[in-house]
């Protein structure tokens, strides 16, 4: 501080002038972020600690709740239906985020080929992200039928053993994750804007050394793309825990059969807004996140072993 | 072998594969179409018939008969370009003071951002509810609107990636000829930015024209209802509207469709991840 007014006092215009401007600049960054930072206040931050408190009361929106300390947690680890779903959704997760980065990568790579009519392969590869999810639901139910739908009349024709697919227990949840991967657009995209950034330089050194095809994308394309994989692997991994929308409208609610697609936050959403019970369903969503939380933070910590940052 | 020679191979080689790959992505979206265009009759053919016979486009009339279309289509329209008006508007605005303004807390302001694009919707889905039970805004589109305006985190990130590829030059010279902070971003650096932004709200009316869960928690009247949650009336306790149902859903996706591929290489132009951190 002593060293500052001995600055200003040598060179009293500049730092005056300094001063002034970091004033300002000050109250034009805060201004221009200022829709954010209410809407943080207002839309995360204040939800975020009204949920911690719901979560220890009786909370409904019918009747005002009481305080009923870890009551609702309690409850929560007897709930055998609770401890289904996280099981479901885990096992979603699991197969699902692994096989969307491989499926998501090749298909990305396939894309960037310099052929013409690219933009006519984009625009099929990412239709399935337009269909709504509701019709995809009935399409996909159809699609699966173990009577007349089409998939079953394929494999029948090549004479395999045909699976009841959502019917069964043991393949509703295979189904949903041949589904989804159909959905995979999105991600898709992202790896396309990532394998766009990495410069032209990097490959033709590459195959000035004489690499081939394989050894190109071993050594230049997969690790320059790791900072998006890393990306979608975390997006990818929190919107896996979140499944709603595909199994809610495919089994109208109900998660069937026997509940093996009951997803956690199907469940969360039927205690909300089916039972009304907001405070238990607050305790799922802190459970949610902190599962969410552990686990990102999980990742993050792998991170420096195999992610690899242009110019580092 | 003729280098040339080589190439064309390649490029069949890579046609063939791009082909395959498309069909997995295609068949199910061509079965959609080529349902709404059947008579229930052929609906359940075994084995499955790909062409109409014969084509008929009466699903598609019927469909605006069963369900109020238009009413859906217009809140369906009114919702999503107003929320992505507002991500548009609020987002680059906040993206460029990230990455281009100098600010006590911004850093801190910034990493809670990327925190908060972990933070599970559920966890202040139901606060946020009620927060908008308490002020009157359940049963309106509102809660659908609002939000956008104040700043979307995935987007805040995507767009300041961006900002962050754009060189200080332009900004510097505007500024020693006296523009002002606002007058820059608004006349320079947003124009600059344009791939980003199309990408930001291309994103934002793709996630609002099939949104599910917002219209089901929101809007509690009939006459509210958007498109992807009226399509749900085609599934009753009767069994599914097939075509009718197909007829909808193909109405809904072609536009876009088309919207994507005429925009995709900005589109993907627009998405920056290079020193990402």
């Amino acid at each position: 501080m002593a060293e500052v007014t001995k600055g200003t006092r040598i060179q009293p215009s500049v730092g005056v002038k300094q001063k002034k401007l970091s004033t300002k600049s000050n109250l034009h960054g805060w201004l221009f972020a200022s829709p954010w930072i209410i809407g943080l206040l207002v839309f995360f931050a204040f939800p975020l600690i009204a949920s911690i408190y719901f979560s220890f009361t009786s909370y409904s929106i019918l009747q005002p709740g009481e305080f009923v300390g870890f009551q609702n947690y309690h409850e929560l680890f007897k709930d055998d239906l609770f401890w289904k779903s996280i099981y479901n959704t885990i096992y979603f997760t699991i197969f699902f985020v692994p096989l969307s980065i491989i499926f998501g990568v090749a298909l990305a790579m396939m894309l960037n080929m310099k052929v013409k009519g690219m933009g006519i392969y984009r625009t099929i590869f990412f239709l399935p992200t337009l269909v709504p999810h509701v019709a995809l639901a009935v399409l996909w139910m159809w699609l699966l039928n173990p009577g007349f739908g089409l998939i079953n009349g394929i494999l029948d024709m090549i004479g395999l053993q045909v699976p009841n697919w959502l019917g069964s227990e043991t393949w509703s949840k295979p189904s949903l994750i041949l589904m989804s991967l159909w959905g995979i657009g999105q991600s898709v995209i992202i790896y396309l804007a990532g394998l766009n950034d990495i410069p032209e330089e990097f490959y033709e050194a590459a195959e000035v050394d004489g690499a081939n095809w394989w050894q190109k994308t071993r050594h230049v394309t997969l690790p320059l793309l790791t900072p998006v994989i890393f990306f979608n692997l975390v997006m990818g991994a929190i919107g896996a825990f979140q499944q709603f929308t595909l199994p809610y409208t495919m089994t109208q609610g109900q998660g069937t059969p026997a509940n093996s697609l009951t997803f956690y936050v199907m469940h969360l959403y039927d205690n909300a807004f089916k039972f009304f019970k907001m405070g238990y369903a607050s305790a799922m969503a802190w459970i949610l996140f902190i599962i969410i939380m552990s686990l990102t933070a999980v990742i993050f910590m792998t991170s420096n072993r195999w992610v690899h940052y242009q110019g580092k | 072998m003729d280098p040339k020679v080589k190439i064309k191979v390649q490029k069949g080689f890579s046609h063939v594969g791009l082909i395959i790959a498309s069909a997995f992505f295609i068949v199910p979206f061509i079965w959609m179409v080529s349902t709404s265009l059947k008579p229930i009759t052929q609906v359940f053919s075994n084995p499955p018939e790909w062409i109409p016979k014969p084509f008929q486009w009466s699903s598609y009339l019927d469909a605006m008969d069963y369900i109020p279309f238009f009413t859906y289509l217009d809140n369906t329209v009114v919702i999503t370009l107003l929320s992505t008006f507002g991500v548009v508007l609020s987002c680059p605005l906040v993206a460029y003071s990230f990455a281009k303004l100098e600010w006590k807390g911004r850093n801190v302001i910034f990493f809670i951002t990327i925190a908060v694009m972990m933070i599970p919707g559920q966890v202040t889905m139901i606060p946020l509810f009620l927060i908008f039970n308490e002020i009157g805004w359940v049963g309106t589109n509102l809660p659908l609107i609002v939000p956008a305006f104040f700043g979307v985190p995935f987007y805040i990130f995507l767009l300041r990636q961006f900002f962050l590829g754009l060189p200080d030059t332009l900004r510097d010279a505007a500024k020693i000829d006296g523009a002002s902070e606002f007058r820059i971003y608004w006349q320079i650096m947003l124009p600059l930015a344009k791939p980003a932004v199309l990408a930001v709200g291309l994103f934002q009316f793709m996630a609002s024209w099939t949104d599910f869960i917002g219209p089901l928690l929101y809007l509690t009247d009939e006459t509210q209802y958007t498109l992807s949650l009226g399509l749900q009336q085609f599934q009753t306790q009767m069994g599914t509207e097939w075509g009718l149902m197909m007829a909808v859903s193909t109405m809904m996706t072609v536009p876009i469709i088309i919207l994507f591929f005429f925009l995709q290489k900005t589109f993907i132009k627009g998405i920056k991840f290079s020193g990402i951190k």
